[in-house]
């Protein structure tokens, strides 16, 4: 077999079964591509022998890439900071002990912001991401690395994490699949936290058939993660079925108000127009305190994350800055492990924390997070699924909102509510703009009814070829 | 909104040390994101519940035993100073 680059995942594992392709050979594949297109710098490390195991799965023997955040045992992680640039993760997380039951190959980790703090892959210490479509442009974050490799096919998939859009964000500027399963579905033992009660672990995929076989795969509960759902774990790829028929459908009026892009918008009418004419119906709905959602994720998130920052000490692990007495060690070691956007979400979090500004910030965060919950619960009487966009524009420039934080924060304003409500998402292809730059549409379901977004997805998918494109790489 | 006195003062409470450039460029910049979170004080939420999680209706407790992970010697290999079992700082005790 000589070009892997148009089969899903689920493909070279039947060709690996029927003996038309060896596992060794899919890995030097993927191997050379990656090795031939580092000037995307999508990995932070690839392996000359993948890690796996000789476990068994659909999707047995096919590799795939990890993000820098998530432990692989023996293996340097980290998180993309000059803190962590030493470290080796001393066990497996619950994902990639599945992974390697599964018998996946792991062939390498994937570039990120910088603790997953961004929208963009700007903030990493190994320097940006470039979007695969066109290399003067952001490949979106955090998991920036794991999207652009996945797009520019020099892995059949990934994996990533979701806080605030994460997985969803820069899937939708590469024109791929990026989901963020139910907050409980995947353990996060073995994910170095940012936000605790936001952080999940998901794939990142060209189709929704992989997607939901890997998920098949990653999802369940585990004693390790006190936060993981005790509940029955699913066949999803049973909902790969091409039917949407009586699926109620939500369109936000709040999503579609102000800010918008006009190729984004009509892209994301399509959607709706073209699952109408396969069955579904199409509600407008209101989801009145979206545009609080920025503003309490970025209390919460930033508060949890300087929480969860504080064990970078330089005393057991990272960088350490010497100093005569203690303190000094701690302020030096951090003053020079952080970058910028790490420091301001450790003052911002720390801030609101403080006392004197915790119920003014961190509380009223809290209880607007209860009024945005509200809205889905209330809007979820009425229908099974809602569609969004996933980013307000498509793939910005290098550089562009890197000096404005909050411009950048703003950018996330659709994808951070699934997140303070615990909903699984999805982004999925949905169109190119006229610079032909992807745009990605997000479906956002009631929690655990992952089943609901993978239908409707696949049946988009059945109906369209946005996710067989492929950017063409020099 | 934070000053710089205010900036040096939650950079003691996060331990990070910054120079009187740093505290005022930080300054300026949270202000900035501040003003924007205080939209919410436009909402009245004095009678909502605070939602600190999605699935944490209860505490979930493992039994109480004790485990050897056998990584001590891997943990330590991570340490930028250790002597023996132990990790290493300077003398904190006059």
């Amino acid at each position: 077999m000589d070009n892997l680059t148009g089969l899903t995942g689920i493909q070279i594992a039947q060709n690996i079964k029927n003996s038309k392709l060896s596992e060794k050979d899919a890995c030097s594949f993927f191997r050379e591509r990656i090795n031939n297109n580092t000037s995307l710098n999508a990995f932070v490390e690839s392996y000359e022998v993948p890690i796996g195991a000789d476990g068994d799965s659909s999707l047995k023997g096919v590799p795939i890439a990890i993000k820098d955040n998530i432990c692989i045992k023996g293996k340097k992680i980290t998180c993309a900071s000059k803190i962590l640039s030493s470290h080796t993760a001393v066990y497996d997380a619950t994902v990639i002990t599945k992974l390697k039951n599964a018998g996946l190959k792991i062939i390498g980790t994937t570039n990120m912001d910088e603790f997953a703090f961004g929208s963009s892959t700007e903030s990493s210490c190994y320097g940006v991401t470039k979007n695969p479509w066109d290399m003067q442009r952001v490949p979106g974050g955090s998991s920036g690395g794991s999207a652009a490799a996945v797009a520019a096919r020099l892995v059949p998939f990934a994996l990533g994490s979701d806080t605030g859009g994460s997985i969803r964000q820069p899937a939708s500027f590469c024109g791929i699949v990026g989901f963020k399963p139910s907050y409980g579905r995947v353990s996060r033992y073995g994910l170095i936290a940012f936000g605790s009660s936001l952080d999940q672990i998901g794939p990142l995929t060209t189709n929704f058939t992989d997607c939901a076989h890997l998920l098949n795969i990653i999802c369940g509960f585990d004693e390790h993660d006190s936060t993981s759902a005790p509940i029955e774990k699913k066949d999803f790829s049973k909902s790969l079925i091409e039917d949407v028929t009586g699926l109620r459908v939500g369109m936000p009026r709040q999503y579609f108000a102000k800010g918008i892009d006009e190729e984004i918008k009509n892209a994301i009418l399509g959607v709706s127009r073209l699952l109408k004419e396969k069955g579904a119906a199409i509600v407008d709905i209101d989801l009145p305190h979206t545009e609080y959602a920025v503003a309490t994720y970025y209390i919460i998130g930033s508060s949890e994350a300087s929480s969860n920052l504080q064990r970078f000490d330089g005393i057991k692990y990272g960088l350490r800055e010497s100093a005569s007495g203690l303190m000094d060690i701690y302020k030096n070691s951090r003053r020079a492990g952080f970058g910028d956007e790490s420091k301001r979400r450790i003052f911002l979090g720390t801030y609101s924390l403080s006392s004197g500004y915790y119920d003014a910030y961190y509380v009223r965060a809290l209880k607007v997070r209860t009024l945005i919950k509200k809205d889905f619960d209330d809007a979820f009487k009425k229908i099974d699924v809602i569609l969004t966009p996933t980013s307000p524009t498509a793939a910005f420039k290098i550089g562009e909102k890197a000096t404005d934080p909050l411009s950048m924060y703003l950018s996330d304003i659709y994808t951070i509510s699934a997140n303070l409500a615990g909903l699984p998402a999805v982004s999925l292809p949905c169109g190119f703009t006229k610079n032909n730059l992807p745009i990605g549409a997000q479906l956002i379901a009631k929690e655990f009814d992952e089943e609901t977004l993978i239908r409707a997805g696949y049946s988009y998918q059945c109906a369209t070829d946005y996710h067989k494109r492929m950017p063409e790489l020099k | 909104m934070p000053d710089e006195k205010q900036v040096e003062y939650v950079a003691n409470l996060a331990r990070i040390g910054v120079s009187g450039d740093e505290a005022e460029h930080l300054s300026s910049q949270l202000s900035k994101i501040l003003g924007y979170i205080d939209k919410l004080k436009e909402l009245d939420v004095d009678n909502v519940e605070p939602m600190r999680g999605p699935s944490l209706k209860n505490n979930i407790f493992r039994k109480d035993e004790a485990t050897d992970s056998g990584v001590q010697e891997d943990i330590l290999k991570n340490a930028p100073s250790r002597e023996g079992n132990y990790f290493k700082i300077p003398k904190v005790i006059e």
